[in-house]
């Protein structure tokens, strides 16, 4: 009985890992949740992967954790959004050049009810400055991502300490943007979100956008080969084709031309 | 409610029309805890058959050791096949990270305490049972091993079912170790986890539907082979 077990499993296995072995020329991209959940990895890798015939394997995840996941060698190419950090992380040596490729913005979500009265401005300080004094639930990210790094930012122009607050009306998720917004939608609570996985998020509740257009909600995205100098497996060749893609004229062009819901989500910007 | 029955609509057609992207990701979650799951019937099987007859000395800790390791919480196990298989990691060479070969490891990790511990328990049991015959026809405690392991066969599926449970039905630690790179390392479970965070929620628990079935459909197969192999044993006998 085992052994009919085994060979049965045995040739299933053998059935499905055939295309799995073909090795076709790849990179690996540390990059964040909002370009993937978005689809706009989706739309515009096809292109790069039809010209090159390198494929492109996404690792979505914070941007903290994905230049993290850069640092230990475990990516070829790193496409974040946390400006300072990338310099930092180009600066230690760990990558090979910085290029802005393209940028949205964020927006401050909350309940339709908004209790903080915080409705149609454009001040992000002033408006955390009410939620803070209102003391009503906002969901943080607290996972070190670029969205949280620029809320803290914001946090801090406005002179509040919120982690004096976590557990009371500030909730810190630890988790991904769209993990928050669910969170967020569950509890009625505001949160800072980049446009594009707001846009594309499928279970809002009543949560509305409140609060935009504030030239300090910006939002840039980089792109930077990870340094073979520091871990010799980087697939540098193929990376780097990837970087000149991205911020070449084609790669504008794609993401220019991505849009959800007939809106374009993200604007490129490469010099 | 209504966008949650048409999107529980949306999932059910995609999988009955036979979507060759949703299939291919059911397909390599199969492929990866089966795998996972035999290797861990190779590992475990004789770990825990020699623990339930050998006596020495530390005996008793391994098996405590053994049985709190079938709760070693998925995210660690992860963690540590990461930091194994990271470029900086002592097996950065061997460029696992990302790969379904890495989702095997780390499921491995899980589901060989599992198997052990339950065959340990089965063989023990049966030992018991046996040890004046074996005694008097002379078979030493682990020359006993296989014979045991045979004789216990039918309990054993049960423990490998257990194993492929939690396999199957495990995210923390495939998402940390396979990225959940589309076309490559996302199986069923990191698929729900994006479309959860996407906030697809009816689509997300349309796919955990799928994969109580695939679970459902494991075990049905599994216990009627068993359930053959137990009446041709009888018709043998």
């Amino acid at each position: 009985m085992i052994r009919n077990f085994i060979r049965a499993a045995l040739v299933s296995i053998g059935l499905f890992s055939g295309p799995a072995l073909a090795e076709e020329p790849f990179i690996v991209v540390q990059s964040t949740t909002s370009t993937q959940n978005s689809g706009l990895l989706d739309y515009i890798l096809p292109w790069f992967e039809a010209e090159t015939g390198i494929d492109v394997r996404v690792v979505a995840v914070g941007t903290g954790q994905a230049i993290r996941n850069a640092i230990n060698g475990d990516g070829d190419v790193l496409l974040v959004h946390a400006k300072a950090d990338e310099e930092q992380f180009v600066e230690d040596g760990w990558g090979v050049e910085r290029f802005d490729v393209m940028y949205n913005d964020f927006v401050l979500v909350g309940p339709k009810s908004d209790p903080a009265k915080v409705k149609g401005g454009s001040d992000i300080v002033a408006a955390l400055t009410a939620v803070s004094e209102a003391e009503v639930p906002f969901a943080s990210r607290g996972d070190d991502s670029g969205t949280h790094k620029a809320e803290m930012r914001h946090w801090n122009d406005a002179g509040v300490d919120p982690a004096a607050e976590s557990g009371t009306w500030y909730r810190e998720t630890g988790s991904g943007m769209g993990a928050t917004l669910n969170v967020a939608s569950g509890m009625d609570a505001y949160t800072l979100t980049d446009r594009a996985t707001w846009e594309s998020f499928g279970n809002r509740g009543n949560l509305e956008v409140l609060v935009e257009g504030d030239s300090r909600l910006f939002n840039q995205y980089g792109v930077i080969l990870v340094n073979p100098e520091k871990h010799a497996g980087v697939r540098a060749a193929a990376g780097q084709r990837f970087v000149d893609w991205l911020i070449g004229p084609d790669g504008q062009a794609a993401i220019e031309a991505f849009e959800l819901n007939g809106q374009q989500l993200f604007f490129p910007n490469a010099k | 409610m209504q966008g949650f029955a048409s999107e529980f609509n949306t999932a059910f057609t995609l999988i009955l029309n036979g979507d060759p992207e949703l299939w291919a990701i059911v397909l390599l979650s199969l492929k990866v805890s089966v795998f996972a799951v035999l290797i861990s019937a190779l590992i475990g099987m004789p770990v825990g058959a020699a623990l339930a007859v050998a006596r020495f000395p530390g005996r008793r800790v391994l098996i405590i050791l053994m049985n709190a390791l079938m709760g070693f919480p998925p995210v660690v196990v992860g963690l540590l096949v990461y930091l194994m298989l990271s470029r900086s990691g002592p097996l950065g060479v061997l460029e696992l990270l990302y790969t379904p070969t890495a989702m095997i490891i780390a499921q491995v990790v899980l589901v060989t305490p599992i198997v052990a511990a339950l065959t340990r328990q089965v063989v023990e049991m049966l030992a018991e049972e046996y040890s004046e015959q074996l005694r008097s026809l002379g078979v030493s405690r682990l020359a006993s091993v296989p014979v045991l392991l045979w004789d216990a066969r039918l309990a054993l599926v049960t423990a490998l079912l257990a194993g492929f449970g939690r396999a199957i039905a495990e995210v923390g630690a495939v998402i940390i170790v396979g990225g959940n790179i589309n076309h490559v390392t996302r199986v069923m479970t990191t698929t729900i986890a994006l479309e959860t965070s996407k906030g697809n929620l009816a689509l997300a628990l349309a796919l955990g539907a799928i994969l109580i079935g695939i679970a459902i459909a494991v075990n049905a197969m599994v216990s009627t082979l068993s359930l053959r192999a137990e009446r041709e044993g009888l018709r043998h006998a």
